[in-house]
């Protein structure tokens, strides 16, 4: 205990020193958890003047109406959900469909090419797909595809009231289309990933018995990958919910609830990119950010589940080995 | 489509010694079809089952099988021409408007020529300040939960957080810098957008620091604390250094991830006509004029937005392809 090197100090401080570094980075890794705490506190303190003054009628009433300051949520939000749902119905077949591909029948020399094509699709930022949503595929979709659909899946009894309308090219069912290729690549990549954790003897014992690739991916692999499957959906459905740039340019920027999806509409990220700023009242600004703690408390659920789920689909991983 | 079938089907099969089996299996389930077999067929071995060759089951399975793997091709098809349609506008409209001035004159007034200097500029300031705050938090919060806390409730817990921050939307975080600093500052500045975007960089580099340090082998930690070192300079010299790459991969894609987000800049650090460097004030930033630009209906202005969004999906695409290749390099 004489000098400050024998062994008892120096593991003295040493320990110390490991409970100090301990310390630091676990103040970081709470950050990460302040973070969203102070998030959701900071949104609720900015809804708190419509929850209280409006209170649950902000979920009821359709009316926006910034001049008589009267604040209804309803059409944004059922924009949002009729995006988002348009998004999965056409992205989850095609990243299934890709998913198959990639993990099945490609040939072993373009798996890695192709399966990074996959991934930079979803690395290209939204605002491309906004402005090639705006400038190249809805006047495209406005003038072939859209009359097509008019004139046919239009004449339809019970869903040919989706598809009416005039074939201008915006509106909300031309933002679901460009979601669904924004989130493809999301949900594929995860399919692929989780398709790939099967266990080859599984598979080989299906193919043993005869079975065609199509069945052992239907039989076998779907249902040992559920869990993951599933989780992927949901990620790409917390992705479609909470994209802004993409929906904001194609939507056409309209507070309306209407069953025609060929018409104007607006999404909470997209009423929120085109108004916060211009917002100047403080009404407006509190149904804005109300508006934006419905989002995020919505995508925090999605993306929840999409966790959980995908965690279910690892730990049974684990068990295996 | 049984060639593929079996072709794969041996393929899949690593190394096993059931794959020529399963070879000839499956490929005497396609064989009893009364459909002629295409040259493509050659590959599959004859062998006579006991089914009758008109099995309509046969038929149907084997219907279904060629029908489901074609759609699945075709949507592979159709991600990849997505995918090369819109690169190739974006060349075509981008490169038009590409030229010296892109880089040295300012974003000009409706309805006249310019270019992107101060938008550049900006947005590389604002991207570096916030890769700046992100880098060390992310990386000290991985080492937390890989080293430290590892199964202790708090990691599991900000793991799991970690991971819903990964993908939460983007608007809602410009929104909540918006309400924590633009209000109480009563102005945008430069300084709210870097923050916007550094808490959409860090979990990226949480997760991806925490997936690389636990690829380090324990018998490398244990060698290392055997020798007498404290836990932190095991974690810094000797953990950290081992994955390096990997966590560099981290920053570049977060990086990546960053450069081309828009909504959460549109609250935080605006925009700015002119040359401006004070990071206390409004600033121009790319995404944030190439949405200015192509909402609007000036020509020019939606020649520079192609401009400036083929420069970000460049950068975007380069910083991807730079981590991967560093990453693999890392991961043999």
């Amino acid at each position: 205990m004489s000098t400050d090197d024998t062994p008892s100090t120096r593991t003295n401080s040493f320990a110390l020193q490991d409970r100090l570094f301990a310390g630091i980075t676990q103040c970081f890794a709470l950050l990460v958890l302040i973070t969203l705490l102070a998030i959701l506190a900071s949104l609720l303190a900015g809804a708190w003047q419509t929850l209280s003054q409006t209170g649950p009628s902000f979920f009821v009433s359709s009316t926006w109406d910034p001049v008589r300051k009267l604040f209804g949520g309803v059409a944004p939000l059922w924009g949002t959900i009729a995006t988002a749902t348009i998004a999965l119905l056409v992205g989850v077949p095609v990243s299934f469909g890709i998913a198959i591909f990639l993990t099945e029948m490609c040939p072993p020399v373009l798996k890695r090419p192709l399966g990074t094509a996959v991934e930079l699709l979803a690395a290209i930022p939204s605002i491309i797909y906004g402005m090639w949503g705006l400038f190249v595929f809805a006047p495209l979709f406005a003038e072939t595809l859209q009359p097509l659909m008019i004139n046919t899946l239009g004449k339809l009894p019970l869903v040919g009231v989706l598809f009416q309308g005039t074939p201008m090219g915006f509106g909300v069912f031309t933002a679901g289309l460009i979601l669904a290729v924004m989130v493809i690549p999301f949900i594929a990549s995860v399919m692929r990933d989780v398709f790939e954790t099967t266990p080859p003897i599984l598979k080989e014992s299906a193919y043993g018995l005869g079975a065609t690739t199509w069945e052992v991916v239907w039989n076998v692999v779907l249902p040992y990958t559920k869990a993951g499957v599933i989780g992927g959906i949901m990620l790409g459905l917390g992705r479609a919910l909470g994209e802004t740039m993409a929906v904001t340019f194609v939507i056409g920027n309209a507070y309306n609830i209407s069953a025609q999806l060929f018409e104007p509409g607006n999404s909470i990220a997209s009423a929120l990119a085109n108004e916060f700023n211009e917002a100047s009242d403080p009404t407006h600004l509190s149904a804005l950010i109300t508006l934006g703690l419905t989002l995020f408390v919505l995508s925090f659920i999605v993306l929840a589940l999409s966790r959980l789920m995908l965690a279910k689909l690892a730990a049974r991983e684990g068990k295996r080995t | 489509m049984s060639n593929i079938t079996s072709r794969n089907n041996a393929s899949d099969v690593h190394g096993s010694t059931s794959s020529p089996r399963t070879e000839r299996v499956v490929s005497a389930a396609s064989k009893h079809s009364t459909a002629p077999e295409p040259a493509e067929g050659s590959l599959q071995t004859e062998r006579v089952a006991g089914a009758s060759p008109d099995n309509p089951v046969y038929r149907r399975r084997r219907w279904v099988n060629r029908f489901n793997l074609t759609m699945s091709l075709a949507t592979m098809a159709f991600g990849m021409v997505f995918l090369l349609w819109i690169l190739a506008i974006l060349f075509s409209k981008g490169m038009a408007a590409l030229g010296p001035a892109l880089f040295t004159q300012m974003t000009p007034p409706p309805g006249s020529d310019g270019g992107l200097a101060n938008a550049i500029v900006g947005s590389l300031i604002i991207v570096s300040a916030a890769i700046f705050i992100a880098t060390p938090v992310g990386i000290l919060a991985g080492i937390y939960l890989a080293e430290i806390g590892r199964n202790s409730t708090v990691a599991k817990v900000t793991r799991f957080i970690n991971d819903i921050l990964l993908s939460a939307p983007s608007i809602v975080i410009g929104l909540f810098v918006y309400t924590l600093i633009v209000a109480n500052a009563k102005h945008y500045s430069a300084w709210a957008g870097a923050v916007a975007l550094a808490i959409i960089a860090v979990p990226v580099i949480v997760r991806q620091t925490e997936n690389m340090l636990q690829l380090v082998p324990n018998s490398l930690r244990e060698a290392a604390v055997a020798l007498g070192a404290p836990q932190w300079r095991v974690v810094l010299i000797v953990t950290l250094r081992a994955v390096k790459g990997g966590v560099v991969t981290g920053v570049l894609l977060a990086l990546a991830r960053i450069s081309g987000e828009t909504a959460p800049l549109l609250f935080t650090a605006l925009n700015n006509q002119f040359w401006s460097t004070d990071l206390n004030a409004p600033m121009a930033n790319l995404p944030v004029v190439i949405f200015q630009f192509a909402m609007s209906p000036y020509e020019e202005w939606q020649r520079l937005a192609w401009a400036g969004a083929l420069l970000i999906t460049l950068a975007v695409l380069l910083l991807n392809i730079v981590a991967r290749t560093l990453f693999r390099q890392t991961k043999h």
